[in-house]
């Protein structure tokens, strides 16, 4: 095999592919590349942007235009209100904060456990390791269906403190680091780093902590950027779970809430609320592009 | 202190059974912040009299232990052990358990195999799996052309790469739940519904979409199809950047045109991928729940009831609920079945991302 490209490679220039350039000048071939090309991009933006214009539209739009002619430009003028009615009377700005308090300790929770486990995998590697490496590699095998019963019982008496967790943030922080996914990652990456500078790092005087939190965690900015978009991601997406512990709408998310509303909600102000839900995930992706694409290239390799 | 260290370095040594990796990495971690400095230093001079003091010398006491760094690196171990062993190991082991108890969550009484008996008699099981195969057979037929086809196509862009991809990629970041709703919409069966409005310009419908039990069905794979195609396009774009350019001049030596180079190189080389592709969607077809869930709870008439649905019903359900013995038995069988196809997921990542 020739110089192997990576993933990361996707937004880079362009070089060459199934065409070559010597193709790309003959008449025929440049033209329908170029039909092509264009075709694609229609399509691209019919199929991936077109629901979400649609639904932005919606979401400013009188709620009967909507019902009538969905598809047409504001016929009786933009009905700004549905945004505010949504925000402050459907309370969506509560469940929006939910949202945010429960991705952010699901945030923190997957990246503790990623880094301390890889961590003590990787470097420490204690007599114990090969145990803990093997338990942690056979979650992957076990698809989170089957936890979701006795998942629930464990939340509803957990061991140890004896007091329920449902309808409390922890319910979802404390599962979500249960992610073998992430540890295997992170011990793969720090397995990569070289081994020379920790024992630099120890000869002058480095402790366990001081080589963790100042050598190996700035050295490791790529991986924890992947796992931190995806741990985020993942909360601000995830639906099974949080309805099945998080009963009392005061807590839910808005991925719990949105089905709930569903019925007592005029259309133009529901509408508006699935808008502002996908807002802080679609600039998130816009902002983070390159750790979205390059974790989706890694999951053909690694993913579980 | 050097005597110390001469004192401490053979005990050092003896736990530390494999000396290859760690002769070295072991060192890595003197304990107590307080003597880490001198721990540092002994950990030197072990080391240099590492190769001399051979076979296991000297007790194995917890205090040595602590001395050692055993303890700090145990406290690195702790949130992994503890968080794993709550929600993921003793849960799993729970769920084996109660597959074949019954239980009101007060006390359990052991019942064998009951729970499975009953799941499998329950006519509801073979309408859910056949539900769960169509579904897979449509995703593969409308979920596995589109994004190959598309990724093949977006390699061969130039300006704008960026641009194609983000656009692909934008459906895979709206929350599943967000998508679900708006497509409900979309699917509005009236004739002023999005999707038929946009269909009765071309003169089709107007489509009774999920209110019908042959559309219901097509319907949730078309939005899942919607919501996951981007994902697949990153994958399959990774593997054509992959694909070695040599390969490509050499067939064009031979007197190759696109096609044929389509044909003969491009394709093989991405067979692997779709095969690993195909066993994702496999894994993640049998766990659909969202969709049917939010889109028709199971209906109309059950044509759209599936297995995981089945599994939520029999725990949470309104109607039954609370049958968590026949739940988590269900749960065990569709995991050893998905476990294998796991397991042929890994064999092939393995095997491919070391070739």
């Amino acid at each position: 095999m020739t110089k192997k490209r990576e993933p990361s490679d996707l937004a880079t220039p362009f070089n060459r592919g199934l065409i070559s350039d010597f193709e790309r000048r003959k008449p025929g071939v440049k033209i329908s590349v170029s039909v092509v090309n264009v075709l694609l991009f229609l399509f691209l933006m019919l199929a991936c942007l077109g629901p979400m214009y649609l639904l932005l539209k919606s979401a400013i739009t009188p709620t009967q235009d909507t019902l009538r002619s969905p598809l047409s430009f504001f016929p009786n003028g933009a009905a700004w209100d549905n945004l505010s009615e949504a925000w402050n009377h459907v309370q969506i700005s509560r469940y929006f904060l939910n949202t945010i308090i429960l991705a952010a300790g699901s945030w923190f929770f997957q990246l503790l456990v990623a880094t301390t486990g890889g961590y003590v995998l990787s470097v420490l590697k204690p007599k114990y390791a090969p145990i803990l490496n093997a338990l942690v590699v056979c979650t992957l095998f076990v698809p989170s269906v089957v936890l979701l019963v006795p998942l629930y019982l464990t939340v509803l008496h957990p061991p140890i403190i004896g007091t329920s967790l449902l309808n409390t943030v922890w319910s979802v922080w404390l599962p979500a680091g249960a992610s073998a996914f992430n540890v295997v990652l992170v011990t793969r990456f720090f397995d990569s780093l070289p081994r020379e500078v920790f024992e630099a790092a120890r000869v002058d005087g480095a402790g366990p902590f001081a080589l963790f939190w100042r050598m190996i965690l700035p050295m490791s900015k790529p991986i924890l950027g992947v796992v931190s978009v995806f741990a985020f991601i993942a909360a601000w997406k995830d639906f099974l779970w949080p309805m099945l512990v998080l009963k009392d709408p005061k807590v839910q998310p808005l991925s719990v809430r949105l089905p709930a509303i569903q019925g007592q909600t005029d259309l133009g102000v529901f509408l508006a609320a699935l808008a502002i839900s996908t807002v802080v995930p679609v600039v998130f992706f816009l902002v983070f592009q390159k750790f979205f694409l390059s974790g989706a290239g890694m999951s053909g390799a690694v993913k579980g | 202190m050097s005597t110390t260290s001469t004192d401490v370095t053979p005990r050092t040594l003896a736990t530390g059974k494999t000396l290859g990796e760690s002769g070295v990495r072991r060192d890595l971690r003197p304990p107590t912040p307080a003597t880490g400095k001198a721990q540092a230093v002994r950990g030197k001079s072990a080391r240099g009299k590492g190769v001399k003091a051979g076979p296991r010398v000297g007790a194995h006491t917890p205090v040595t232990w602590v001395k050692k760094g055993g303890l700090t690196t145990l406290v690195f171990a702790l949130p992994v052990i503890v968080i794993f062993g709550v929600f993921s190991w003793y849960p799993i082991v729970r769920s084996i358990i109660m597959a074949f108890q019954e239980t009101n969550l007060v006390t359990a009484k052991w019942v064998g195999l009951d729970n499975f008996r009953w799941v499998l008699t329950d006519p509801d099981l073979p309408r859910a799996c056949l539900n769960t195969a169509y579904f897979l057979g449509l995703a593969l037929l409308i979920g596995f052309p589109v994004p190959l086809i598309g990724a093949i196509l977006m390699s061969e862009v130039k300006r704008l790469k960026g641009v194609y991809t983000v656009l692909a990629y934008l459906p895979v970041v709206i929350p599943p739940v967000v998508s679900v709703l708006l497509w409900k919409f979309f699917y509005d069966a009236r004739s002023e519904g999005v999707f038929n409005a946009l269909l009765g310009y071309i003169g089709l419908g107007p489509y009774p979409w999920l209110n019908d039990k042959f559309w219901a069905m097509p319907s949730l794979v078309l939005e899942a199809t919607w919501a996951g195609a981007g994902a697949t396009v990153i994958i399959y774009l990774a593997a054509l950047i992959a694909v070695p350019t040599n390969l490509y001049e050499a067939a064009e030596l031979d007197g190759a045109g696109i096609w044929k180079k389509l044909w003969h190189v491009t394709l093989p080389h991405l067979r692997g991928v779709l095969f690993i592709t195909f066993i994702l969607q496999i894994i993640a077809t049998a766990q659909v729940f969202l969709e049917p869930y939010l889109f028709t709870g199971g209906g109309p008439n059950k044509a759209t009831l599936t297995i995981l649905l089945m599994i939520y019903n029999y725990a949470f359900g309104a109607s039954l609920g609370s049958d968590y013995g026949s739940a988590t038995a269900l749960s065990v069988m569709l995991a050893i079945v998905l476990a294998i196809f796991s397991l042929i997921y890994f064999r092939l990542t393995k095997s491919w991302s070391q070739s």
